[in-house]
């Protein structure tokens, strides 16, 4: 049976890491900058959601809008203030940006709202209970679980059904294929570029909520880790690809879990790493990545 | 044709010799200042980690600037060097008591182990190109993280012993001294590393460095990082040359570990993180790319920076951001590089002017119009 509890966390914890790896694929696919500061989006969205809670007493769900309606915003300004100038840049001074960006955002919370660890409220409860279980108490879901494996099928679905059939979304596909071409086109690349910032934000918002209910600490540095193993994620996956992102943060999720349960603890973070690498050397463009032809 | 190369060579070697100039400049200033006592106590504790980070953005430039790879693992091999060059300095305790040879011997055991995990990793990780390379050494970079945190070293008469995981399996005889004890770190380490000594390393690093980039190698290296197709069908190895810049780097990653780790009694693995990795890499992408003086200069900026900071009390780190990205956006963005370049022709224009008006007094004007 804790087999099967192991399973159901690794998912758990693998759709957390999808929804944010579908968020940095999006970003990637288009903008083809690594946003080292989506996670910290993630911790800005579950403070946002934290302090509308408990400090000031709004419902949860007024609580997770709030938070995705000001990642949206905070989304669309980093890429308006930082990384829009830098659009002609070299990939590796917006990378740094990105960096600093993060850097911002971490301090700007920890300054704002301390360095204290804040207790997230496990607001998903149905009654008194926070899950349900099964055959006899052997099995414990929490609804958090489920909620976000319901939540992340959901957002992977609509973003294959946005980037395929929405006209946003084909302009969306049209950018990350080739920006000269889609503006010649017509496509306003600027506004589809801030487009995506924005889905990407929204998605990292509900991450951060969705992992604070689950592991309920919250640091200004807790967006990071998760930030770079959701990265690995959609690498791993292949990056650009929806499923691919989808696929890679499940994957990680139940490699976790399962390292951590029965080989070893401290070094669950390691063998996660090293099947990333292995993967890579295999299969150099993930699990669903497209070989790009060079050419000469 | 001939005087043209001439010239090309003479250009090299002079700007190699302008950057041992500035290094032994900013040596001699900083002693000067020191014998003074202008030097504040704070600052002076920085002087051994500005130098261990100038070694370390120069060799992560060696790769991310001359060779073209992004490697966001750097402070893994530092990891391995320091570790490495604190049981070789431990162990050498009894058997060199002078404290400088022992640490140039940790330092070559240093570089020497990071060199082979450079090998290790290199060999089947830069068939990669591009993001997917990053996120190797990334991984790569957590992975050491995270064994070294599990490591435990001692040391007794019949030699070193290491184990994993649990510190009850290391058994040491009497007079046993636990060097590497986990998530503690090492404890309780000799401080050997000098000003003079970093001084040191950074001018063998120098040396190598802009040797190797101005050598035939140096020359395949830049070709392949500048097009990979043309320089490969003139029958330039690629896994060799790329890999030789990136072993380079590792091995004075690892000394550069080395130096940093015996400044300090104490050192935990945690202190190796990706964080290190990227700071590195923004003292390379801020110096510029490809730019050994560029990163000398950004290194050492970028350390002090948080010190000359510190009147911003808690807004330092915040501080810090925004002038990384300020930075960024002023060194990248046309609109903002146009605007620069106004203002510095304006500046270059008063100067002639200046210059011009005196000259006219003295020669009566020079130039050839």
């Amino acid at each position: 049976m804790s087999f099967l509890s192991n399973v159901i966390s690794g998912i758990s914890l693998g759709s957390i890491y999808a929804i944010i790896a579908l968020g940095y694929t999006m970003v990637y696919g288009i903008a083809k900058m690594l946003n080292f500061a989506h996670g910290d989006v993630i911790m800005v969205g579950a403070y946002v959601c934290f302090f509308a809670v408990s400090a000031y007493n709004l419902p949860p769900v007024i609580g997770v809008l709030l938070a995705v309606a000001l990642c949206t915003a905070l989304g669309m300004l980093i890429e308006r203030m930082a990384y829009k100038p830098l659009r002609q840049a070299p990939s590796l001074a917006v990378l740094i940006t990105a960096i600093g960006v993060s850097y911002f955002l971490q301090n700007a919370a920890l300054l704002w709202w301390g360095s204290d660890p804040k207790k997230f409220p496990a607001f998903i409860v149905v009654g008194e209970q926070n899950g349900v279980s099964l055959f006899g108490g052997q099995l414990r879901i929490t609804y958090v679980a489920i909620v976000t494996v319901v939540a992340c099928v959901a957002i992977m679905a609509g973003l294959i059904a946005f980037t395929g059939k929405t006209k946003m979304g084909k302009a969306m596909r049209a950018c990350s294929e080739d920006k000269g071409a889609a503006q010649l086109m017509g496509i306003n690349v600027n506004a589809t570029i801030s487009m995506t910032f924005a889905i990407g934000s929204a998605l990292a918002a509900i991450a951060g909520v969705l992992m604070c209910s689950a592991y309920d600490t919250l640091l200004p540095t807790t967006g990071s880790m998760p930030g770079i193993k959701a990265f690995t994620a959609a690498v791993f996956g292949g990056i650009g690809s929806i499923p691919g992102a989808f696929l890679g943060g499940l994957l990680l999720g139940v490699i976790q879990i399962f390292t951590q349960a029965y080989l070893s603890q401290e070094l669950a973070d390691a063998i996660v790493f090293a099947v990333l690498i292995v993967v890579l050397l295999v299969k150099p463009t993930g699990l669903l990545g497209k070989q790009i032809q060079e050419k000469v | 044709m001939k005087t043209e190369k001439k010239r090309r060579l003479r250009r090299n070697t002079r700007r190699s010799l302008i950057n041992y100039a500035i290094v032994i400049a900013a040596y001699a200033i900083v002693q000067a200042l020191n014998a003074g006592g202008n030097i504040k106590s704070s600052l002076q504790g920085q002087l051994v980690p500005i130098c261990a980070y100038i070694v370390m953005a120069v060799s992560l430039n060696l790769v991310v600037g001359v060779s073209g790879e992004l490697s966001l693992g750097h402070a893994g091999f530092m990891s391995i060097g320091a570790f490495t060059g604190i049981v070789a300095a431990t162990a050498l305790q009894a058997a060199i008591p002078a404290g400088w040879v022992r640490l140039m011997l940790a330092m070559v055991a240093g570089a020497l182990f990071a060199g082979l995990f450079g090998l290790l990793v290199g060999v089947p990780v830069l068939r990669l190109r591009g993001d997917y390379l990053a996120i190797v050494t990334l991984a790569f970079g957590e992975i050491v993280k995270n064994i070294m945190n599990i490591l435990y070293v001692g040391i007794d008469e019949k030699g070193v012993h290491i184990a994993a995981l649990e510190g009850s399996r290391l058994v040491l005889s009497e007079g046993g001294v636990p060097i590497i004890k986990g998530p503690m770190g090492a404890v309780g380490i000799a401080k050997l590393s000098t000003f003079t000594a970093g001084f040191l390393l950074v001018l063998v690093t120098l040396f190598v460095v802009q040797n190797l980039v101005d050598s035939r190698a140096g020359r395949a290296i830049l070709a392949l990082r500048d097009n990979r197709i043309a320089a490969e069908s003139v029958g330039l190895s690629v896994t060799k040359y790329k890999l030789m810049a990136f072993v380079t780097s590792a091995a004075l990653a690892g000394a550069a570990g080395v130096l940093y780790g015996l400044n300090y009694t104490g050192l935990a693995a945690k202190k190796f993180d990706f964080n290190t990795s990227i700071l590195v890499l923004v003292f390379v992408v801020l110096g510029g790319m490809g730019n050994i003086r560029g990163s000398i200069i950004a290194a050492a900026l970028l350390t002090i920076l948080p010190e000359a900071l510190r009147e911003f009390a808690d807004f330092r780190m915040l501080a810090y951001a925004i002038v990384l990205i300020i930075v960024m956006l002023a060194t990248n963005n046309p609109t903002m590089q146009q605007f620069f370049a106004a203002v510095m022709e304006k500046v270059r224009g008063t100067f002639r002017e200046l210059f011009q008006k005196s000259g006219e007094t003295v020669k009566g004007g020079g130039d050839h119009e």
